[in-house]
């Protein structure tokens, strides 16, 4: 446990050394600030930000996400000739990188919000919500990637790739099958093919958070219904943690045979 | 001051010259308002002092003018039908009605008008009734600056706040209705102005019209209402300066019509509403001057609908502009303002040179399937609507407006 908080604590200093965290920082800052200054009500914001997290967090937690583990290869070198366990040095090395990056979308988001608007409305935590899950998830799933693959550009690729699917295709896939299943009731499905894609079930769960449900029809009272409940509200929970506990535990078991 | 008009109403009333004034109340010979009418003739005048009644199944059989002086209360307990008129020139002012019975077999109104002509009911106030004011066979009536409100919970277990069946010139005029089935409700009407009324939390319809030709309603405000206001099966209805709003929901219009023809709807405002104006079988119908701001879908017209013209209109910040079900399209837009249109005016006669296509790829696709909802404000969706906007494959070919305005349409 120790060595694990060590880890993350060298890591940190090491990222916050970095340009890199200012500048994603800032951007968020100044984003939400300056959407409060044009537009005003922080459900508008909220709904703005949204699609800012749901393209940008996920696009670059994986790709931060391969950089960094490409670029602590040395460091892990150096650490393995040491007697220290490999959980310990990949989750300190992925606990590292993820909780910076949370941190620093909840100050860039957060503090605008805070001082703009004051309350914080349900639509405000989801945002939160989803941002920091998607940057969990999609380190986790650059961890995957990097292990697996040796070549630096091959993963910088495959992630940019996944990235993709998640992002564009997967939507376009959900389209052909809603279209080529036309005849049959679809409602139930939809639900199901959400739950496959983190960006999509982020997306839907910050829909439902703004009177826009209504424009989605049956479709949408039936995922404001199932996901409004507790039991809906814990699904969507332990579907985005699993997105993000299982790369984790495949990106471990890769990592603790690898062969450094 | 009170003395001397209580001397020249006693005076008045020897000297035969305004003959026939009975008043009832506590003070009165007279202390129930049945009793009251038991010895009115016709043409006379029965004043109610203030106080509470509890009364129902009042018949007017003749004429009458009846008066509530200092708010008398007129409470049915729920049971049957308050006032029952029969007959013409009856005028009612000046209560508060409450309590008008709930039945599955009658509709039991307030103040029902049966087969009359010349019917006024003016500045009452009526609360908790099943129906409030029910006309029906009738001529002539006048409805206005009446406060109406209802406690209703569902549908089947709540009445109209105004039901005309079968009239000709009616007015409602400046009423205040809430807390109804329909607030306003019209079947098998014709020739009646329905104006500054405000209709709002109705559990269905702001106003229902029903086979009701020739008819026009004008400067009223429909707000908040389960599903907006309907207009189906009728011909030359004008729609004018109306505002629609709030109705949200996801069956909720602001105005949803249904085989309209040959009618108009001009400077009205339709405001946050799920649709603005749902359209189905409607033909030759002149849509012109009105705001559609905020709505989810400003204008949703089905393929079934043959020369509407839409013109001068304003569309502003709707998620969907248009959206209809075909490719096919047999209405016509022309010079109304879209704020999502990105075209240039060389000339600079406030015209766009560039013709916009108001329908987006994905309200089609959404027409179409509707669970594919569920992709809304995705990527991928954005994507195509951008590509389908360059090069127009799907979405209807002749829904465009040709000359759309560079500026917002005063």
């Amino acid at each position: 446990m120790t060595t694990l908080l060590k880890i993350i604590k060298y890591q940190l200093h090491d990222l916050l050394r970095g340009k890199w965290f200012i500048i994603y920082t800032a951007v968020f800052f100044l984003l939400t600030d300056g959407l409060f200054r044009f537009g005003g009500d922080p459900g508008q914001v909220s709904l703005s930000l949204m699609n800012v997290v749901l393209f940008v967090i996920p696009l670059v937690s994986i790709v931060f996400g391969t950089m960094f583990f490409y670029n602590s290869r040395e460091f892990m070198e150096l650490l393995l000739s040491q007697p220290i366990s490999r959980v310990a040095l990949f989750l300190g090395l992925y606990l590292g990188l993820t909780l910076p990056l949370s941190a620093v979308y909840l100050i860039g988001v957060g503090v605008p919000f805070m001082y703009h608007a004051g309350i914080m409305t349900g639509s405000y935590w989801i945002l939160l919500l989803v941002g920091v899950s998607l940057t969990w998830v999609f380190t986790a799933l650059a961890f995957l990637v990097a292990v697996l693959s040796e070549q630096r550009v091959k993963g910088v690729g495959m992630t940019i790739v996944l990235w993709l699917f998640f992002a564009i295709l997967y939507d376009g896939i959900i389209l052909f099958i809603l279209f080529a299943l036309e005849e049959y009731p679809l409602e139930k499905l939809t639900l199901i093919l959400s739950m496959f894609n983190p960006i999509d079930l982020g997306r839907i769960l910050m829909l439902l958070q703004f009177d826009i449900a209504a424009l989605m029809g049956y479709t949408g009272a039936l995922f404001s219904r199932f996901y409004g409940d507790l039991l809906g509200s814990a699904v969507a929970v332990l579907a985005l943690w699993t997105w993000c506990a299982t790369p984790v535990w495949l990106g471990y078991r890769a990592f603790s045979r690898k062969d450094f | 001051m009170l003395a001397l008009r209580v001397i020249v109403i006693i005076m008045l009333m020897s000297s035969g010259l305004w003959a026939n004034l009975v008043q009832v109340g506590s003070a009165h010979s007279q202390t129930t308002i049945s009793g009251g009418l038991e010895v009115t003739e016709p043409g006379d005048t029965l004043l109610v002092h203030s106080g509470t009644y509890q009364e129902s199944g009042l018949k007017i059989p003749h004429q009458l003018t009846l008066i509530g002086r200092g708010k008398p209360i007129i409470d049915g307990n729920l049971s049957g039908e308050i006032i029952t008129i029969t007959a013409d020139d009856v005028s009612i002012e000046g209560f508060v009605l409450r309590g008008s019975g709930l039945s599955h077999l009658d509709e039991n109104a307030a103040v029902r008008f049966e087969e009359s002509q010349g019917g006024r009911i003016s500045k009452n106030i009526f609360e908790d009734n099943f129906f409030a004011v029910y006309i029906s066979q009738s001529e002539n009536c006048i409805i206005e600056n009446n406060i109406i409100k209802g406690l209703a919970e569902t549908e089947s277990r709540s009445g109209n706040g105004i039901h005309l069946w079968y009239c000709k010139d009616i007015t409602i005029r400046g009423n205040y209705i809430s807390g109804h089935r329909d607030g306003i409700y019209l079947e098998f009407v014709e020739q009646c102005v329905v104006a500054q009324n405000h209709s709002t939390k109705n559990l269905r319809y702001g106003l229902h019209f029903m086979f009701s030709n020739h008819n026009e309603y004008n400067n009223n405000q429909f707000d908040n209402n389960g599903a907006g206001v309907a207009v189906m099966y009728s011909r030359h209805v004008d729609m004018e300066n109306n505002v629609f709003a709030d109705n949200w929901g996801s069956a909720a219009y602001g105005l949803l019509l249904k085989d309209i023809y040959d009618s108009r709807i001009t400077d009205n405002q339709f405001t946050r509403n799920t649709v603005g104006l749902y359209s189905e079988a409607c033909n030759r119908i002149q849509v012109e001057g009105n705001n559609f701001a905020n709505n989810g879908w400003a204008i949703k017209i089905m393929a079934n609908s043959m020369d509407n013209v839409f013109t001068h209109n304003n569309f502003l910040a709707n998620t969907f502009d248009i959206a209809t079900n075909s490719r096919q399209n047999f209405n016509a837009f022309n010079q109304n303002y879209w704020n999502r249109y990105r075209g240039y005016d060389l000339d600079k006669d406030g015209i766009g040179d560039v013709p916009f296509r108001p329908v987006k790829l994905f309200s089609l696709l959404t027409e179409k399937n509707e669970p594919a909802l569920m992709l809304m404000r995705s990527i991928f969706v954005e994507i195509l609507d951008l590509a389908e906007s360059y090069l127009p494959i799907l979405t209807p070919a002749t829904l465009i407006d040709e000359e759309p305005l560079m500026r917002v349409n005063q």
